[in-house]
């Protein structure tokens, strides 16, 4: 929000703001990164991409870049080594930015807690909005926790406007 | 130029990279856009299973190795289960075998399917990416109506499995495949006609019987090089005695002939679903299994949908394994890339490396972890 003009009138602030979540909520980028998942999350992921779920009709489209992406889709528990390339692809990514943990592991470590190289669920090292429980969640479940994400963002519009 | 010296032009690829779905590091040296040598640089996903095994029990144990890869999960819990009861001399029984082997082959189709459509999406195929994670929602389906899950379906017990085949399932096998076979034999069509994919896979990613042999490649990828390696035919587990399974060989090693030899693998995974659920044994699905067992080393081998799967597994008589170890395809279809990309083009490295059906999170092994003072790295 930092780069609205500070001397604008409050109704021209609103409504810059009430545009920016419109166009945020609308057309989330998203980038997917892998931190010691055994894969299952990312084909399910991947999976929502494809004709049946579809998740781009909600204007969600899978980027490359983390320096374009509005959305930290993380799978799997964290490892040692992947630890801080994940902090890496955080702290690239433009504010605001969201992170949405998706399975078991990146939820809490899951089935590899207490294995010596995993740190434990994406938690222990960077800031997380929404969880998706499951191993793997189905794909219906990965979109209903991005649509939950994107509604919390609509949520807060009534505290922007104080 | 004469007098200027050549530079080496190092192109990083990884871990985080939009043409990999999972964390590698790849490092290929080019000349111009052709490749002059590559490495490659694993571990991101080292999570230590095999020494996360030595704390839980055996049951445990089962379920931690299913998660070792998510495409093939089936696989593993089932090289596992198939050591485990040879070691405690308690087979499971027939019934549960076959279900076994049906879960084997429906597990191979959603495999090879998946590879389909990204080796497409790598060649820049779009429609036949999407076409073939449509169809492969059908193979999803079946395994659901079995487990109720569509990954990681955990179908296995020691000493059987959980899931009964019943009429509800018969019946979305039977119908499933049916449609399968028929779109199957579409995407045949597709990889041995459409002008622009042959062009992208024809003479791409080569590898003749003689270098598959000495690269030690493993799976579909070797069969494509007509190296008749298949463990279900070269040493049958579960019901491939009864029900056998064709070795399916490709003659020129390229990529194109990849695609035809694990769409065809797929005819004969089909075949060989229809009569297992055609022709399965009654009986019961488990037997009563030992929480302890005893002491011994017991090595298992099974063909997963991308090569041999190799378990060692150790027991000192109690209620935990001594020790797993894991080896598996991937890891050795590797060498392949590295090689195999040399004098091609950089941007047909993606296709090549698609072409062995990489999967890097069962690769994993070991973690190198340098302590100095101040500072710790992990590598």
């Amino acid at each position: 929000m930092s780069n609205i003009p500070a001397g604008l009138p409050k109704p021209w602030t609103n409504m810059l703001n009430g545009l920016k979540t419109w166009a945020r909520v609308n057309s989330p980028w998203a980038i997917h990164f892998n931190s010691g998942s055994c894969n299952g999350c990312d084909i399910e992921i991947l999976a929502t991409l494809t004709p049946r779920f579809d998740v781009e009709r909600f204007g969600i489209k899978l980027q490359g870049s983390p320096r374009h992406a509005d959305v930290l889709i993380c799978t799997g528990p964290v490892t040692t080594q992947a630890r801080d390339r994940l902090k890496r692809v955080y702290d690239q990514m433009p504010e605001p930015k969201f992170v949405i943990a998706v399975g078991s592991c990146a939820t809490s470590g899951g089935v590899f807690q207490g294995c010596y190289n995993v740190a434990g669920g994406i938690d222990q090292v960077i800031p997380v909005n929404a969880y998706i429980p499951g191993c793997p969640p189905r794909p219906e479940a990965i979109i209903d926790g991005v649509v939950k994400l994107l509604g919390s963002l609509q949520e807060k519009k009534p505290e922007v406007k104080k | 130029m004469p007098g200027l010296q050549k530079e080496k032009f190092i192109v990083p690829i990884g871990p985080q990279h939009p043409a990999l779905k999972e964390p590698a590091h790849f490092e290929f040296t080019v000349d111009g856009e052709t490749v002059t040598s590559a490495s490659v640089r694993f571990g991101y996903v080292h999570r230590g299973i095999e020494k996360g095994t030595e704390n839980r029990n055996w049951a445990q144990a089962m379920y931690l190795l299913e998660r070792i890869c998510g495409i093939c999960s089936h696989v593993h819990s089932t090289t596992f289960a198939l050591g485990v009861e040879k070691l405690a001399k308690v087979p499971a029984p027939p019934r549960a075998q076959a279900i076994r082997q049906i879960l084997l082959e429906l597990e191979r189709i959603h495999s090879h399917m998946l590879w389909v459509g990204v080796a497409a999406h790598e060649a820049g195929f779009e429609t036949l990416f999407m076409y073939s994670w449509r169809d492969r929602e059908t193979v999803m389906d079946i395994l659901e109506t079995f487990s109720g899950n569509r990954v990681n379906y955990s179908a296995n017990v020691l000493g059987g499995v959980k899931y009964d085949l019943g009429p509800a399932q018969t019946d979305s096998i039977k119908r499933g495949l049916d449609y399968l076979e028929e779109r199957l034999h579409y995407y045949m069509k597709i990889v041995n006609s459409d002008e622009s994919f042959l062009r992208r896979t024809r003479g791409v990613g080569m590898m003749t019987t003689a270098q598959a042999e000495e690269l030690g490649a493993i799976g579909p990828t070797a069969r494509a090089s007509n190296v008749a390696r298949d463990l279900r035919v070269d040493s049958p587990y579960l019901l491939y005695e009864q029900f056998p399974v064709t070795i399916v060989l490709g003659s020129t090693g390229d990529l194109q002939t990849r695609f035809v030899v694990r769409i065809q693998e797929l005819f004969e995974s089909i075949r060989v679903i229809r009569e297992l659920v055609n022709h399965i044994p009654g009986g019961d699905l488990t037997v009563r299994f030992p929480r302890r067992i005893p002491e011994g080393e017991v090595v298992m081998r099974t063909e997963a949908p991308r090569g041999g799967l190799f378990y060692f597994i150790k027991s000192g008589g109690g209620e935990n394994p001594v020790r797993v170890k894991v080896r598996t395809p991937s890891l050795r279809n590797f060498m392949s890339v590295l090689v195999g990309s040399v004098g091609h083009q950089l941007a047909d490295v993606p296709m090549i490396l698609s072409g062995i059906d990489p999967c890097f999170s069962c690769n994993d092994r070991m973690i190198v972890v340098r302590r100095e003072p101040g500072k710790e790295t992990a590598s």
